[in-house]
């Protein structure tokens, strides 16, 4: 295997390395780097932040769960490399120190990169910024006074190089030539498409944000793997007749941008999907062929009616979403067969998306109920409600549309709706919630919405002190 | 003068950088990695360990189990109930059963799932029920402190108020997990690098392991990526396997617990269940108070004695109890043991006099914090300091090496003192008379300052027009005890040395773990010289420069190493000054020693100048220091003396809003003043304060530890288990210092700041209780529990709405 990418500036070419060799291990334990931490090594604290830079621009991503083969062709900037040759701090790193942002520091260079990259991007939105970087010590107040403060302050000319630089960087893309022990990267979904056939067993590498995880914490082997990172034709966001369709490879942070003016309400349950670094990495082919029943992005879309896409060899089909998903880690997918994008309407004005979970951000959601009703003349024409963490799959409450559909939308059609549902799920108990709090809290996000439509606030998330 | 000065944290460039180094960035050559296989039951005799296919994974050098240490190391800081590696039992799910060494820390973890242990599976208690059903329990029986006749007073009291809640434990999550190495030098002796809150601690239990004297083993620790209690006592392990590693090998060995073992295997706070039983009048005094508290201490002993010890010394908080009776049951389960965490117990004590507090006065239907406030201790804040020296009535008998001395587990000498108090002053339940409380003071100005009153109007006015979103606020102080309650490990030792060209270097007994401890006590040190702080160089933790440390823990970091180090930096001063006068023909104490400079008789000579001739004049520029706090004595069987020097105050305001609908909660504003006394730097105490407030409110609402019927933790990942993120802090989050001295003569009049106002996040709990509340119609209590998780939040919504 092959891999060339530049290093705080400076082009690198690894071979030899294991394909789920992670980038923190990498700069840890093989180039001594070791301002990078390892906090959790599993893409939740975000010690261990780094900047990549690629076509799409700088982002922060987690490098505990980043292979080295994501990496090819891109540019990555470490702490070490956010200071200047000669030593001279960042805007961001200054502010920390002037600010007191820093107690043990163990988290400090995982903060200091994602507020070089917010700062860099122009991002002021820094509870959002830093939501997947943990700090134990501050209470994170003197961290968002930094931050403010060295918004201020102009961006350094050697935070936009990287960009500049990429040209110097041919991506290596060892294809069939680095052998499947090497980690498969093709260059479309075409050749995907040929390489999966013939390798149906193979594991498929998108944002490996829960991938990663198989390696970080079970150990496990992902050979023969396919990294998805280079099919541009997969990274598509279009509007056609009404219609968004998006390819698998776009990640969340990419929807979040196509969604959040069309359909705010999805728009702002992806603000609350995992955190910055993660909706980097992670795509939306990935959250459903994944086929978690606590994925956020599969309720919303099934509440607003998306079509899922596949292909196997060169044959296409599509399916309704919902059908996707047949009973817990198991869907209608072939060997060889692969996510190549979903659609769904462009608007939705009543799609209103409901996360539950412990934390406000960053957090796996208890309940995720998706709303979008209907409603002519006071009568409720259509209702797509569906959930996540309410089943082994995301699913549809087909009792509660059916106690709404064709009647009056009042608070005592709602009810009705309410208690209809007890006879949709039966849910689990574990970490997140019991299996009472999750129906009852279900069924409430039903009363939620309709509070909601009529303009009462209902979100403690919009009350100011 | 650097003393009170906002200084930026000393390594603080070094953090912002990467360049700080923590243990896991040392390079070490030709290291071997370790990793321990752990046990998958709760408790269950061990019939077969079958250990080939771990000896045959790839990077293997050597397996461990308990078969080949016969004379098993032990990892406990107090009873020698915590052996390395399993022995024919295991205690709890995560108990390290066998110790894999091998050539990386990946290899190391993939053998160590390799191992095939079956297990004869005994019945595992599990719950606080459970063990008190087997009556499995620490000592004989429940420890019971009493003032007066807490059950007389209650059944004549005009009102009762009792209940039980649970209250949940908390992980440390230090985002540096446990990690430590051991380097192998000449002649046997032993290097450990450690992060550890407690050098001298892990060099016994080292020495211990391999049978050396203490003097043959050196542990230094540069900083840790946090402590916060969990590096107290649960480093023992790694670093007691590394040396043992070493030693076997004759190569370095390191080892860090990956994030799950790491909360898989290392104890917690302790959760707990209390009960209590309160007599009141009309107006919500408390005439009598019966508490029960039941701890859930985990499978081994470690610090869970002087945990339970100092809820009990926090029972009362800010508030007069004339009767109390206060029983306290140290539960034995097969879980994780539970450890030392920020407020060791107090935070425990505290949220029970708290609870109580909250149902009195919705039970009289007054104003929450008017109850709290008739019920403080008397206001004492222009009383006389004096109580004399009594520590010398106390010395603490050592009793012979085997035994962890410097460790808070150690058992305490049995005394016999009566303090008198002399009427006026209010004791404490444990009578200790109360002699600096400034609550009413300081609850007064931020009552002011947070516009409390005209707040909580305008919260039942928005309550009234919101159907879904209800809002809550309270206002709760904080007395926390300052001292070890093991009396002898109030004291600390400091190393100071000047150099021929000024420059100065500072050692001392305390940990850096992002407290800012080194900078504190730098700035002690450097303004003794009279010199900037950045000549003074700060060194790591050394057992070989400064002996027979206590923890840093207790919050009593710069309190005791202040005073050391500057004892220290005094003695090389007189000298200074004692040469320098000789040679004007005047009084040394007319020597001043300010702004980098000495003037003497008119004359103004560079510091570094003065030095130099001093050195070429043969004088010593390198000194010790000591330090012992004063006036402290304590007999915990009988629960009677002066276990604190003094108490740190404060008080928050926390204003919540919740949705009825879902249980959702927030924090909106929080107003803070507390007290540090003269703050040796207002930005880092800033810093611990709102530090320890956000991690106050992670523990009683987000932080939820949950184990499985089979004693699993099911919350071992910051996936599951969630602390507060950047943006649970409050909206509004206005802190501010109280800013007079310490009547004691602490250093520089300061105060400690490291745990006490963690207990300034209890006032979330109870402003989420307003906020539950205010859904009822004030009939139902809303008995909130703690963590109050949306989950729990939406039961106690669904009580006061009696649907429940």
């Amino acid at each position: 295997m092959s891999i060339a990418f530049l290093l705080n500036g400076t082009p690198v070419r690894i071979e030899g390395e294991a394909p789920t060799r992670t980038l923190l291990d990498w700069l840890r334990e093989t180039r001594g780097l070791t301002g990078t931490k390892e906090g959790c090594n599993e893409g939740d604290c975000g010690a261990c932040t780094v900047m990549v830079t690629d076509a799409g621009g700088s982002k922060a991503l987690n490098a505990c769960i980043l292979f080295l083969p994501q990496l090819d062709g891109k540019a990555v900037r470490t702490v070490e490399g956010i200071s200047g040759p000669e030593g001279e701090m960042h805007p961001v790193q200054a502010a920390m120190v002037a600010h007191h942002g820093s107690q043990c520091g163990f988290c400090t260079p995982g903060f200091v990169v994602s507020m070089a990259v917010a700062h860099l991007n122009g991002a002021v939105d820094h509870d959002d910024q830093l939501a997947g970087n943990l700090c134990r010590c501050t209470g994170y107040a003197p961290i968002v006074r930094a931050a403010e403060a060295a918004a201020e302050v102009p961006v350094p000319d050697r935070m936009k190089a990287d960009a500049l630089s990429l040209p110097q960087i041919s991506p290596e893309r060892s294809g069939e030539a680095g052998g499947l022990s090497s980690g498969f990267r093709p260059r479309d979904s075409d050749e995907l498409a040929d390489w999966y056939l013939a390798n149906p067993g193979a594991v498929l590498v998108a944002g490996a944000t829960d991938v990663g995880l198989w390696v970080t914490k079970q150990l496990r082997d992902l050979s023969p793997v396919a990294f998805l990172g280079g099919i541009e034709d997969l990274k598509a966001v279009e509007v056609q007749g009404g219609q968004l369709h998006v390819g698998a490879c776009v990640t969340i942070s990419a929807l979040r941008e196509a969604v959040k003016d069309r359909l705010p309400s999805f728009g702002e349950l992806l603000r609350r999907y995992a955190s910055v670094q993660v909706r980097n990495a992670a795509t939306i082919g990935g959250n459903i062929a994944n086929g978690s029943p606590i994925g956020d992005g599969p309720p919303a879309l099934i509440a607003l009616g998306a079509t899922l896409h596949l292909r196997r060899g060169d044959e296409m089909r599509s399916m309704p979403l919902e059908d996707f998903f047949l009973e817990y880690r198991k869907q209608d997918r072939r060997p060889g067969e692969f996510v190549v994008g979903v659609s769904f309407p462009e608007f939705a004005p009543n799609l209103r998306c409901y996360k539950i979970s412990k934390r406000f951000d960053q957090d796996i959601s208890a309940v995720c109920g998706c709303f979008n009703v209907a409603v002519e003349g006071g009568v409720v024409t259509s209702a797509r409600i569906a959930f996540g963490g309410m089943a082994g799959v995301p699913k549809r409450a087909s009792l509660a549309e059916a106690a709404l559909v064709g009647r009056a939308w009042t608070e005592a059609v709602v009810e009705a709706a309410a208690e209809a549902m007890a006879g949709d799920f039966a849910p689990l108990s574990d970490m997140r919630a019991s299996a009472g709090y999750r129906m009852l809290t279900a069924q409430n996000l039903l009363r939620r919405y309709f509070h909601d439509l009529a303009g009462v606030p209902v979100s403690v998330l919009e009350v100011t002190p | 003068m650097s003393m009170g000065k906002a200084l930026p944290h000393d390594a603080a460039p070094l953090h912002v950088t990467g360049q700080a180094r923590y243990v896991d960035d040392l390079s070490v050559a030709d290291a071997l990695h370790l990793a321990f296989g752990l046990s998958t039951v709760a408790h269950g005799e061990i019939t077969e360990l079958d250990l080939s296919a771990v000896r045959s994974a790839p990077g293997v050098v050597a397996v461990l189990s308990a078969e080949d240490l016969p004379d098993m190391p032990d990892c406990s800081p107090s009873a020698h109930d915590e052996p390395l590696l399993a022995v024919g039992t295991v205690h709890y799910v995560g108990q390290p059963v066998f110790l894999v060494i091998a050539d990386s820390h990946l290899a190391a973890r993939r053998a160590a799932r390799l191992g095939k242990v079956s297990y004869r599976e005994l019945p595992a208690l599990l719950t606080v029920d459970d063990a008190l059903a087997a009556n499995s329990r620490f000592e004989q029986g429940p420890v019971v402190w009493a003032k007066g006749d807490a059950a007389r007073a209650i059944s004549a009291a005009p009102r009762i108020v009792e209940g039980s809640f649970e209250v949940g434990g908390q992980e440390h999550f230090y985002l540096e997990g446990q990690v430590a190495a051991a380097l192998p030098q000449e002649g046997g002796d032993m290097v450990v690098h450690s992060s550890t809150q407690h050098p001298t601690e892990v060099q016994h239990k080292v020495a211990h392991a391999l049978h050396l004297p203490m003097s043959a083993v050196r542990v230094e620790v540069r900083r840790m990526g946090g402590g916060f209690g969990g590096k107290e006592s649960q480093g023992n392990a790694l670093a007691i396997a590394c040396a043992v590693a070493a030693r076997l090998t004759g190569r370095p060995a390191r080892m860090r617990y990956d994030r799950d073992d790491d909360m898989v295997i290392t104890g917690k706070r302790h959760d707990l269940r209390i009960r209590y039983r309160a007599g009141v009048d009309d107006q919500g005094r408390i005439l009598g108070l019966e508490f029960t508290h039941l701890f859930r201490c985990g499978w081994s002993q470690d610090l869970s004695l002087p945990v339970a010890d100092r809820a009990m010394l926090h029972a009362d908080n800010c508030y007069h109890l004339p009767h109390v009776r206060i029983e306290s049951h140290r539960l034995k389960t097969n879980t994780c043991s539970a450890t030392a965490y920020r407020g060791f117990g107090g935070p425990q004590g505290m949220v029970g006099i708290e609870r109580v507090l909250d149902h009195v006065a919705f039970v009289v239907g007054r104003e929450p914090l008017e109850v709290r406030k008739a019920n403080f201790y008397r206001g004492m804040a222009n009383a006389d300091a004096s109580g004399g020296d009594i520590s010398a009535k106390m010395k603490g008998r050592a009793r012979g090496a085997e035994v962890d001395l410097s460790s808070r587990g150690a058992a305490a000498p049995v005394g016999s003192q009566e303090l008198a108090a002399d009427g006026r002053v209010q004791t404490t339940p444990y009578h200790m008379p109360v002699e600096d409380f400034i609550g009413h003071e300081l609850v007064a100005e931020l009552e002011r300052t947070s516009d409390y009153r005209a707040r909580k109007a305008a919260i039942a006015e928005w309550n009234r027009r919101s159907p879904v979103l209800k809002r809550g606020i309270a206002l709760t102080p904080v007395k926390f005890g300052i001292s070890f309650t093991l009396t002898w490990l109030n004291q600390a030792g400091a190393l100071v040395h000047v150099y021929q060209d000024g420059s100065i270097a500072l050692n001392h007994g305390g940990t850096e773990m992002g407290q800012g401890l080194f900078q504190k006590v730098a700035q002690v040190t450097a303004s003794v010289f009279g010199v900037d702080v950045g000549m003074v160089k700060i060194t790591a933790t050394d057992t070989a420069k400064v002996p027979n440390t206590s923890a840093t823990a207790a919050s009593s970091g710069s309190d005791l190493n202040g005073m050391a180090a500057k004892a220290a930096a005094e003695t090389i001063r007189g000298r200074l000054a004692e040469f320098i006068a000789e040679k004007h023909q005047v009084k040394p104490s007319t020597v001043k020693f300010v702004d980098g400079t000495v003037r003497v008789a008119g004359e103004v000579y560079d510091w570094a100048r003065v030095v130099a001739w001093a050195y070429q004049a043969r004088v010593s520029l390198s000194s010790t220091g000591y330090y012992a706090t004063p006036k402290i004595v304590w007999d915990r069987v009988k629960g009677t003396g002066r276990p604190f020097f003094y108490f740190a105050y404060g008080a928050a305001v926390t204003e919540v809003v919740i949705d009825r609908l879902t249980g959702e909660n927030r924090v909106l504003r929080t107003d803070i003043l507390h007290d540090t006394g003269t703050s040796l730097n207002p930005a880092l105490d800033v810093g611990q304060v709102e530090g320890a407030y956000v991690q106050g409110v992670g523990w009683l609402t987000t932080e939820e530890l949950v184990w499985d019927g089979k004693g699993r933790l099911a919350t071992h990942a910051p996936s599951t288990y969630k602390i507060p993120a950047c943006s649970d802090r409050p909206d509004v989050f206005n802190v501010a210092l109280w800013g007079k001295p310490n009547r004691e003569d602490a250093v520089g009049k300061s105060k400690a700041v490291g745990e006490p106002p963690f207990m300034l996040g209890i006032s979330a709990l109870y402003a989420l209780s307003d906020a539950v509340a205010a859904c009822g119609d004030g009939s139902v209590y809303p008995a909130l529990d703690a963590p109050a998780t949306a989950e729990r939040v939406l039961m106690a919504v669904r009580r006061v709405e009696r649907h429940v």
